[in-house]
């Protein structure tokens, strides 16, 4: 794999975009049927590139070379290819592409994967170029067809027809493989789009409303076990030795074998793979293990913050504007590790036959998985296929360099020596337990105000694990995703420093749901509205007086937020507090005001505004989704979670009884408003949640007078 | 052995009795529908109705169901049922989607006892059921959707 920063080509992802989409010359079979084999093509259709089959009985099926786990690539990328041929949303079907870099790369990645919140960014040029093609070859076959010049034809929702004649797209498949490729296909201008714009119902709601749409543990292959893995409960530990005697007298328990992530239970069904486990009896080696406690690695981050770390932004001299600051005001904020909890825990079937095999899973990367296959079990990467399953949620769970799962099922196979089918199946315990966390995180800041009530000085040092360092994305240097949104912020504040301490574990820590702005969005919008409080400013109005000249899109989120809640600078009224917070991520632009109030000495969350700028909206009901699950995962973490390693380092949330969910009891209201926008698509998977915790702490600092240091809102065992 | 029906057909599982009823569902009958979140009845995305009522099959060993009536999503029927699944399709309430086969469930045994139910009324019946991807905001509007239609 190519080594590449996701933040790099975040950044300059509009310049790769175009040119990549399609093969510039040659055969139009030459796109999907490279990719999907020659079987996979029925009798007279049509693939004009990678992502585009039309059958002769008239459905386009569209390949994602994005996974979908609820995010909404399937429709939205679907909706891309749709407008642009004038389909009809009908004949529309969406499958997953095969793994395949070469054709399905993420273009901000430069290798396949979904991550980022890229997938409708990266794919906004690439994917209405694909459908313009298709749209061009279906039309060229119908002038032929029909003798008649191109330009007198017209299609609309997928009709063709020059006035006389008229064709589906089903009926051109065959001539339009015929037709050559157009290098350059011209794709619409803003105000011809049909279906980009408009609410196009979800491809995968009836499937998942009827419990026919099918997941990786769905997979069912003849002769198949099941595996599960005894896994240390403290992160790092190995297996030093193990007796499985009593496993192998549970009825329909085949064997027990170690492997490197642990100890595997292969059985005839889940239940005995289960009960084989609990009868296991493991002994393990923790010289490499985390045996620190949660609040020991706190202890030492809060060390390691008093001294300067490696500088990711610098404007002034913050410490001579502290020195002369009128009021100086200092905060620490800790963040726990937390883990992902998809509904879905992780899986895969793996099936090897002679030199082959296929993998199934809910692969996020699936050319490093189907790679890590390919490597433990000494295959050739091209004879095994890869089935990127729809998945049950990932929140970044899934978007794995280290191919962990694969290389576990991989390993599975490879200890039987031969032949066969395997599920490997991690239950609620192993995910938890089983880190790629959320790094641990110390913010320390420190803010100067003046006399007059401007802040003169901002300081704000990270101290946690690097998420990228060692994976292909690593460039060296200081990782971004560690610190992102402390940096970029959308104020002009003058003497500013932020730097990053990089801190080192055995806990292998992961990109959790919008990643950096996890912590960062937090820190920096609860210290700022503290700073502003003390200068005497609005919440609202203090930041609008703060925001750079360009950071128009900011302050737009911000005012609109403003309008819809009624926001008149009164932070309480009656028993209910309002908060306000603003955070750029993934080039979406969002602001949340909260109406909260005490509940039990817990913050309840009645009402979330929400203004959000992602660019030209492709689908504003899968938008306003995204937004509404943004908020809730967001808010049921900070008021719950918290991944603490107990003495020894031990787990100590093992299952939803500790690891508490929101519920829907607990859901607030969410109003969303999208900013009407001419910019190209940002991301929208990830952006929802940054803002809710700082605004709910900031409403509960009105509502208490102060604003929680440590998340989660719900001390562990409080 | 223990005799049962499930959607309507009997069948017989030659399991041992403490086997959870979702792994006899899923790997036995390969009725997929139903899914495993956490094995410990606290999401509910195993949910299924024994004898009418919503029951977590992640706990419910077969060996209590003798004579039982089991239903699931892949047969769920009557008019509550429909109701809720178009209303879950009209409104685009499923996001990565495992945990709906549950919610779908028990929004009907809701339905089923309660026509037209109160915020209160869901957030009481529906709390059992998680939703990773935080679809609450959606599964409410469609509780009382299809509330509506069945009022017809």
């Amino acid at each position: 794999m190519t080594k590449q920063s996701r933040r790099q080509f975040l950044a300059s992802s509009a310049g790769l975009v175009i040119g990549v989409a399609l093969p510039l010359k040659g055969h139009a079979q030459s796109g999907a049927a490279a990719a999907l084999g020659d079987g996979t093509l029925s009798e007279g259709a049509f693939a004009p590139n990678a992502f585009i089959r039309i059958a002769p009985d008239n459905t386009v099926t569209v390949l994602s070379k994005h996974i979908e786990f609820g995010q909404g690539p399937y429709t939205g990328l679907a909706t891309l290819v749709a407008d642009e041929m004038d389909a009809s949303w009908d004949q529309i079907r969406v499958e997953s592409a095969p793994a395949n870099d070469e054709l399905y790369k993420n273009l901000a990645f430069g290798l396949q994967g979904t991550g980022g919140s890229t997938a409708m960014a990266n794919s906004w040029m690439q994917m209405r170029q694909a459908g313009a093609a298709a749209r061009a070859m279906l039309v060229a076959a119908a002038a032929e067809e029909w003798g008649v010049d191109a330009s007198t034809i017209s299609v609309s929702a997928g009709e063709v027809t020059d006035g006389t004649n008229r064709a589906s797209f089903g009926e051109l498949a065959e001539a339009a493989a015929r037709q050559s490729v157009p290098v350059e296909p011209a794709v619409k201008n803003r105000s011809e789009f049909t279906l980009i714009g408009t609410e196009v119902p979800k491809v995968d709601s009836r499937a998942k409303s009827t419990g026919t749409a099918e997941f990786t543990l769905d997979v069912y292959r003849d002769g198949m076990q099941t595996v599960v893995t005894r896994r240390p409960s403290v992160i790092g530990a190995k297996v030093a030795s193990f007796d499985d005697s009593a496993a192998l007298e549970v009825p329909g328990v085949v064997a027990v074998r170690q492997i490197p992530q642990g100890v595997a239970v292969y059985a005839e069904n889940t239940a005995a793979a289960l009960k084989g486990r609990e009868a296991l009896r493991v002994e393990w080696d923790m010289s490499e293990a985390e045996t620190r406690s949660s609040e020991e690695i706190f202890a030492e981050f809060s060390r390691m913050a008093e001294s300067p770390g490696v500088v990711v932004e610098e404007e002034g001299d913050s410490a001579a504007a502290l020195e002369s600051a009128e009021t100086v005001h200092e905060a620490e904020f800790l963040f726990p590790y937390l883990a992902h909890a998809p509904m879905e825990p992780l899986d895969a079937v793996l099936e090897v036959t002679g030199d082959k095999a296929e993998i199934w899973m809910g692969a996020q990367f699936p050319t490093a998985d189907k790679g890590a296959v390919a490597q433990v079990l000494g295959l050739a990467p091209e004879n095994v296929t890869m089935n990127v399953m729809l998945a049950g949620g990932s929140f970044g769970r899934r978007a794995q360099p280290s191919a962990h799962i694969g290389a576990e099922v991989a390993a599975i196979a490879k200890a039987t020596g031969g032949d066969g089918a395997w599920k490997l199946v991690w239950t609620r315990e192993d995910d938890l337990t089983g880190a790629y966390y959320r790094p641990l995180t110390v913010h320390r800041m420190r803010g100067g105000i003046d006399a007059d009530g401007n802040i003169t000085a901002w300081e704000d040092r990270v101290v946690n694990q690097s998420i990228m360092e060692g994976t292909p994305f690593d460039q060296g240097g200081a990782d971004p995703t560690s610190f992102e949104g402390s940096t970029k912020m959308p104020y002009d504040l003058p003497n500013r420093t932020i730097d990053w301490i990089k801190a080192t574990s055995p806990v292998p820590v992961l990109w959790w749901r919008s990643v950096g702005h996890t912590h960062t969005g937090y820190a920096t919008e609860v210290f700022l509205d503290e700073l502003l409080e003390k200068a005497g400013k609005d919440p609202v109005q203090g930041r609008l007086d703060l925001m750079r000249d360009d950071a128009g899109r900011d302050r737009a989120v911000l005012e609109r937020v403003a309008e819809m809640a009624g926001w008149d600078g009164t932070k309480v009224k009656g028993d209910r507090a309002y908060g306000v917070a603003v955070h750029e991520s993934f080039e979406t632009y969002v602001a949340q005001i909260v109406e909260v109030s005490d509940q039990g000495g817990m913050p309840r969350v009645h009402k979330v505004w929400v203004a959000v700028d992602c660019g030209i909206a492709i689908n504003p009901n899968v938008i306003a989704a995204q937004i509404e699950g943004g908020v809730g995962y967001g808010l049921g973490t900070a008021l719950f979670n918290e991944l603490v390693l107990g003495p020894g380092g031990e787990v100590l949330q093992k299952n939803f009884d500790t690891y508490r969910m929101l519920r829907i009891s607990e859901m607030p209201e969410v109003e969303v408003a999208i900013i009407e926008s001419e910019a190209d698509p940002t991301g929208i998977g990830e952006p929802g949640t940054p803002p809710i915790a700082p605004a709910v702490a900031n409403a509960w600092r009105a509502l208490t007078g102060t604003a929680p240091r440590k998340l989660p809102f719900a001390q562990a065992g409080a | 052995m223990t005799l049962l029906t499930v959607n309507g057909e009997e069948v017989s599982l030659d399991l041992p009795e403490d086997t959870p009823l979702l792994w006899a569902l899923r790997d036995e009958l390969r009725l997929t529908g139903t899914k495993f979140g956490c094995g410990i009845a606290q999401c509910g995305a195993c949910t299924v109705m024994v004898d009418g009522m919503p029951r977590r099959s992640c706990v419910t060993p077969v060996g209590t169901l003798e004579g039982a009536s089991v239903e699931t999503i892949e047969k769920v029927e009557g008019p509550e049922a429909k109701a809720v699944q178009d209303a879950w399709t009209r409104i685009d309430v499923p996001q990565c989607g495992w945990c709906q086969s549950g919610q779908v469930m028990s929004a009907t045994a809701l339905l089923r006892m309660n026509p037209a139910p109160s915020d209160e009324d869901i957030d009481n019946a529906m709390a059992g059921n998680i939703c990773r991807c935080a679809t609450y905001v959606r599964i409410r509007a469609a509780i009382h959707d299809a509330a509506e239609t069945l009022e017809g």
